[in-house]
């Protein structure tokens, strides 16, 4: 094995990314503070972040809701593994996040409580960078935490799992 | 055989550069609802959807299944995808239709080529070893094949100005060509050299685009169209993978996949030959005589969606027949570098 011949061939290709417009949208929005969804006009479901087109029903997306920074956790997993790149000491909490009036959750991170204590169904609401770190991007939102508020219950969310 | 037929051809404009995504989407959307508005099927009554597509001109993994998004994939769908031309998707569609599990298939094919450095992302097809690692471009590639022929006195480069100055004449009467015109061979011929002996309307341009086609197969066909493009041949072949083991000037599978599918007396073929000295070495491999019009669309010189323009010249040469303007059609795609891989698909009328 050890001294088998090898041969490397490095490769390198540049690429221009192109997000769509829906996204583009989405992200000079967030960039002020603002979450847009975008609305399915066959199926009526608010998909966050705005998107191209509703996979489910193969259309473009229609009008643009502007969504709370609140909702719920739908489903969690808390980190305890350390990896390379890793910003933030375990454990703690990976989930996905259901904006009120969306209908799809995406993830983010949950602190300001112990990892162990976040549930299904919890209520949490944003908490923002500092206005002067806004950019394009989801991390403008550094974390979301519990509100204290009576959890959801179950049946109120079990179509977003 | 079951006799399949094209029903449906939509594509997208074909453009230096879309500002849409990699996966196609925007591109894809309003493909299929032209394709059910053309045949009056609905997404439930596809039995099978199959794509093609590349990873590699998309820089980024799995980008077919983003493409995905295009259809609406619910209720769950049946689909497939092939990492090569949609005209090899089409002809995975085929076969499931022969197996008799489905009776309608949509096939798409899409190609951000803008994306990236295409001659460069057109070098890893190449064998990993001893070529790839050298870089040759795809435009190189082809103008050393071309120099061969030159040098053999197969063609001359008059014969390939002609060849782009009918693509450019016939594209005027294409609305989604990239390029069109009414240059003479001569006007050409006083153009500068892209790569030595190629010139930049030697090559086909670099465009971005998708399509899509339906196959129905037995009597529902005639339902859909009067005169529906029935397949009565379908082959594909491939050469050697190392350049040095084969006559570039010359494209043995072609020939093959030609005769198999049984090119005879077709009126018309459009070809997928990204070069013009391509099409030559075509014309003559395939047995298409003078007396068959070659891509009256205009064919890839004058757009060249990778991963669609193969699709598209099935789609294109089925119109023929649809409209009445020909009885009996071939439509041909490429793969690979130097005509290395090639199909042949056969249509005819009634």
């Amino acid at each position: 094995m050890s001294d088998a011949p090898m041969i490397v061939t490095p490769v390198r290709l540049d690429y221009e990314y192109s997000v769509s417009e829906s996204e583009t949208t989405f992200l000079t929005e967030v960039q002020r503070g603002r979450i847009l969804g975008q609305r399915c006009p066959v199926c009526s479901k608010v998909y966050v972040p705005a998107r191209a087109s509703c996979p489910t029903d193969g259309v473009f997306l229609g009008e643009f809701v502007e969504l709370p920074d609140r909702g719920i956790v739908t489903t969690f997993c808390v980190v305890n593994v350390p990896f390379l790149g890793q910003k933030i000491e375990p454990p703690y909490v990976a989930a996905y996040v259901l904006l009120d009036g969306a209908d799809i959750a995406f993830q983010h991170l949950i602190l300001g409580c112990p990892a162990d204590e976040v549930r299904m169904g919890m209520k949490i609401e944003a908490v923002w960078k500092p206005e002067a770190e806004w950019t394009t991007s989801m991390e403008n939102i550094d974390h979301f935490r519990p509100t204290g508020e009576p959890d959801a219950d179950f049946e109120t969310f079990s179509g977003h799992l | 055989m079951r006799s399949v037929a094209v029903v449906g051809f939509a594509q997208a404009p074909n453009v230096r550069r879309t500002t849409g995504t990699a996966n196609g989407v925007e591109m894809l959307v309003p493909i299929a609802h032209e394709l059910y508005a053309q045949t009056g099927l609905e997404k439930r009554d596809i039995g099978f959807f199959c794509s093609g597509s590349s990873d590699y001109i998309a820089g980024r993994a799995f980008s077919f299944v983003m493409a995905v998004d295009a259809i609406g994939a619910w209720p769950p769908i049946n689909e497939s995808h092939v990492e090569m031309d949609a005209a090899w998707a089409l002809y995975e569609a085929w076969v499931k239709l022969q197996t008799g599990e489905i009776d309608t298939a949509l096939v798409y094919g899409f190609g951000k080529s803008s994306g990236s450095d295409l001659r460069r992302v057109l070098s890893l097809q190449l064998d990993p070893y001893y070529l790839a690692p050298l870089w040759p471009d795809s435009v190189s590639l082809a103008a050393l094949q071309c120099r061969l022929g030159l040098d053999a006195g197969k063609w001359g480069e008059k014969d390939m100005a002609e060849v782009v100055a009918r693509s450019r004449a016939d594209a005027r009467s294409n609305p989604n060509a990239q390029l069109s015109g009414d240059p003479t061979a001569d006007d050409l011929l006083g153009e500068p050299y892209l790569a030595d002996p190629l010139r930049r309307h030697d090559c086909a341009p670099i465009t971005d685009g998708a399509a899509g086609v339906v196959l129905v197969a037995g009597e529902r066909a005639n339902e859909i169209r009067d005169t529906p493009a029935w397949i009565t041949g379908f082959e594909h072949r491939i050469d050697a993978q190392n350049l040095g083991a084969r006559d570039l000037t010359t494209a043995p599978s072609a020939s093959s996949a030609a005769v198999a599918a049984g090119v005879d007396g077709a009126s018309v073929a459009e070809l997928h030959a990204p070069f013009s000295h391509q099409e030559l070495i075509l014309r003559e491999a395939m047995g298409l005589g003078g007396e068959v019009r070659i891509n009256p669309s205009g064919g890839p010189l004058c757009a060249n969606p990778m991963f669609a323009a193969g699709l598209i010249r099935i789609g294109e040469a089925a119109r023929r027949v649809w409209d009445g303007d020909a009885a009996k059609v071939v439509a041909h795609a490429t793969s690979g570098p130097c005509l290395q891989q090639n199909l042949v698909c056969v249509m005819e009328a009634g």
